[in-house]
């Protein structure tokens, strides 16, 4: 049996990981009976009163489910669409300067608000759009009244989309850079001897070489249809924009921490993991097709 | 690019006004660093009249001098400290541990794809907020450091990643461990984790970073604001709005005049500066990371 003696060492490799993995990933799948249950703390998982799908359907009936569920969907669609789009400009831009040391200065430079926390970038959001912040100050130069920005429900979701795409688009230009690297430079040659100009390179050679990355970004994120970004919204928002920004995560937050709902939170949050979960898998799966492209 | 371009007008038009985007989108990414750092250092009525813009107004250290006085926020940062270090030492490990055995061949480990499906299944999918918080609970981890390091799971994605690296090692590296007798943990450590040195810096960024930039775990299971982390320190600093609470226009402008902007810029500006310390250093690194997850063969 030298296979034993030599796999029991794999299993003893795997084992603090997986203990971890069952303590605090699977054990908790348990719980969600719970969105099944009338849940009692006193009584317990296994003894609380079982009322089948009657929780989902209270939940769908909720005025509030449906406020969430159109902010959740436009707010992270609307991230999407600009985390693929603002960065693939910001790539092709950053690949036409000439100046090299410029080049690499912008790129350190707008790699860092990725690194720093939501709670961070909330104070200085709220600290620039705040009433007594730099936005109205700007304002009140060009005549205006201040606004209260940040307690504007019209303009919320744009704050939000806007801010998150300023944060994360460097970052997120890194894997167009990347692609743009392995572009043969003689294309680019070869064209503009053929007389193309400026544009012409940029529609013909640099766009196309940036497809295929494009697509595959933009198939993965699939899967963040209903994530609107926790973080980034608990930490910028207030009551007076509930209407437009609240989320399916604050929302089951709100729900089961703070008003002790746990039935209702749970089924709410179950209601995310599925889809979520369906979505990931579709999109895996077309990735794999059209790109070749697997994750494990 | 090293070209030669006809340069003709629009061309270089076109060059100018790049550079002037590109370096107003430089600015826009400093600029808030920059602004916390004004407030911070401002006279304090400068501050809250919305004064300062793009220098500060009336220097003062006074909200630094304050901070040092300031014993929460030591604890939370010492709080932050030690839940990075040992959050990163106990996730690098057991990622090195696991990634290993899965990325060996199912002839060479017969459940290895048992386990696969188990891990990817548990990474895109979760039980939910209010099931991992009363998991939570009943581990009596409440209050405890041990929930902050822990409580966010396996990094299973980091996992993934380390294990595709340890495939495309050369197949050679393991035959030789074996011959020269080495069994598979002397194999792992002494052979495969040195040669995948910028592959693990990187994945050690990522992990230290969510675990010094992480509040939520914090927020809700730490129930004392001095075993709150750093970032959930600075959290309740911005305006805490009791819930379900009729909140008109007139008194959220009201609330938000309570907060001390000058000493909550300074505590910020604080919390940013390990990172920006260790960023220049990171930097090398992240890129490879993330190319990781990107492209594979």
């Amino acid at each position: 049996m030298r296979r034993w003696s030599v796999q029991k060492h794999y299993y003893l490799m795997l084992l603090p990981g997986m203990v971890w993995l069952v303590m605090f990933s699977i054990v908790p799948m348990f719980g969600i009976v719970m969105a099944f249950e009338n849940y009692n703390p006193g009584q317990g998982i296994f003894h609380s009163e079982w009322v089948g799908w009657d929780n989902f359907k209270y939940m769908f009936q909720l005025n509030d489910s449906k406020t969430v569920l159109i902010n959740t969907v436009i707010i992270a669609v609307g991230k999407i669409v600009f985390h693929l789009v603002v960065p693939l400009v910001f790539a092709i831009l950053l690949n036409e300067l000439t100046n090299l040391r410029f080049k690499r200065l912008v790129q350190t430079v707008v790699y860092l608000p990725h690194f720093l926390s939501w709670v961070i970038m909330a104070t200085i959001v709220i600290g620039i759009f705040g009433y007594y912040g730099v936005a109205n100050t700007v304002v009140q130069m060009f005549g205006g009244q201040p606004k209260l920005f940040m307690a504007d429900a019209g303009l919320f979701r744009q704050l939000v989309i806007g801010t998150d795409v300023w944060k994360e688009f460097g970052y997120n230009a890194i894997i167009y850079l990347a692609a743009l690297t392995g572009v043969n430079l003689n294309l680019y040659e070869a064209a503009a001897i053929d007389g193309a100009n400026r544009w012409q390179l940029i529609r013909h050679i640099t766009l196309p070489s940036l497809a295929t990355t494009v697509v595959l970004l933009g198939v993965l994120s699939l899967g963040n249809v209903l994530n609107a970004g926790f973080d980034q919204v608990y930490n910028l928002y207030n009551p007076l924009v509930y209407s437009t920004g609240d989320i399916l995560d604050t929302w089951v937050y709100r729900l089961g921490l703070q008003n002790l709902q746990f039935s209702l939170a749970t089924a709410a949050g179950l209601f995310k993991s599925v889809i979520s979960f369906v979505l990931i898998v579709i999109s895996y799966r077309l990735a794999y097709r059209y790109a070749d492209y697997t994750v494990f | 690019m090293t070209l030669v371009r006809t340069k003709t007008l629009g061309s270089r038009t076109f060059d100018i006004a790049n550079v002037i985007l590109l370096g107003l989108l430089l600015v826009s990414c400093l600029y808030p660093l920059w602004y916390t750092f004004c407030v911070s250092i401002s006279n304090k009525s400068a501050a809250n009249a919305g004064l300062v813009t793009i220098y500060p107004i009336g220097f003062s250290l006074t909200s630094y001098k304050e901070i040092i006085n300031d014993k929460l926020f030591f604890n939370s940062f010492w709080i932050s400290i030690q839940r990075t270090v040992l959050g990163t030492a106990i996730s690098m490990l057991i990622t090195v541990m696991m990634a290993y055995p899965l990325a060996k061949s199912k002839r060479e480990f017969t459940l290895r794809n048992t386990f696969m499906w188990i891990l990817v299944f548990c990474m895109l999918f979760n039980g939910g907020l209010i099931p991992w918080y009363l998991t939570v609970q009943q581990y009596h981890l409440i209050n405890s450091i041990w929930a902050l390091v822990l409580g966010g799971g396996v990094p299973i994605f980091n996992v993934i990643l380390v294990m595709n690296f340890f495939r495309n090692l050369p197949k050679d590296l393991h035959e030789a461990g074996i011959v020269d007798g080495a069994g598979p943990w002397s194999i792992l450590f002494r052979i495969y984790v040195p040669c995948s040195i910028p592959v693990l810096a990187a994945v050690a960024l990522f992990v230290s970073v969510y675990h010094w930039n992480e509040f939520f775990n914090g927020l809700v299971l730490m129930n004392t604001s001095d075993k709150y982390p750093l970032q959930t320190y600075i959290q309740q600093l911005v305006v805490n709005i009791p819930v379900g609470t009729n909140l008109t226009p007139e008194q959220y402008k009201k609330l938000s005049e309570l907060s001390n902007r000058t000493l909550n810029a300074a505590k910020v500006f604080i919390a940013m500066v390990p990172m920006l310390v260790v960023y220049p250093f990171l930097q090398k690194y992240f890129v490879t990371g993330i190319m990781l997850g990107a492209v594979k063969e």
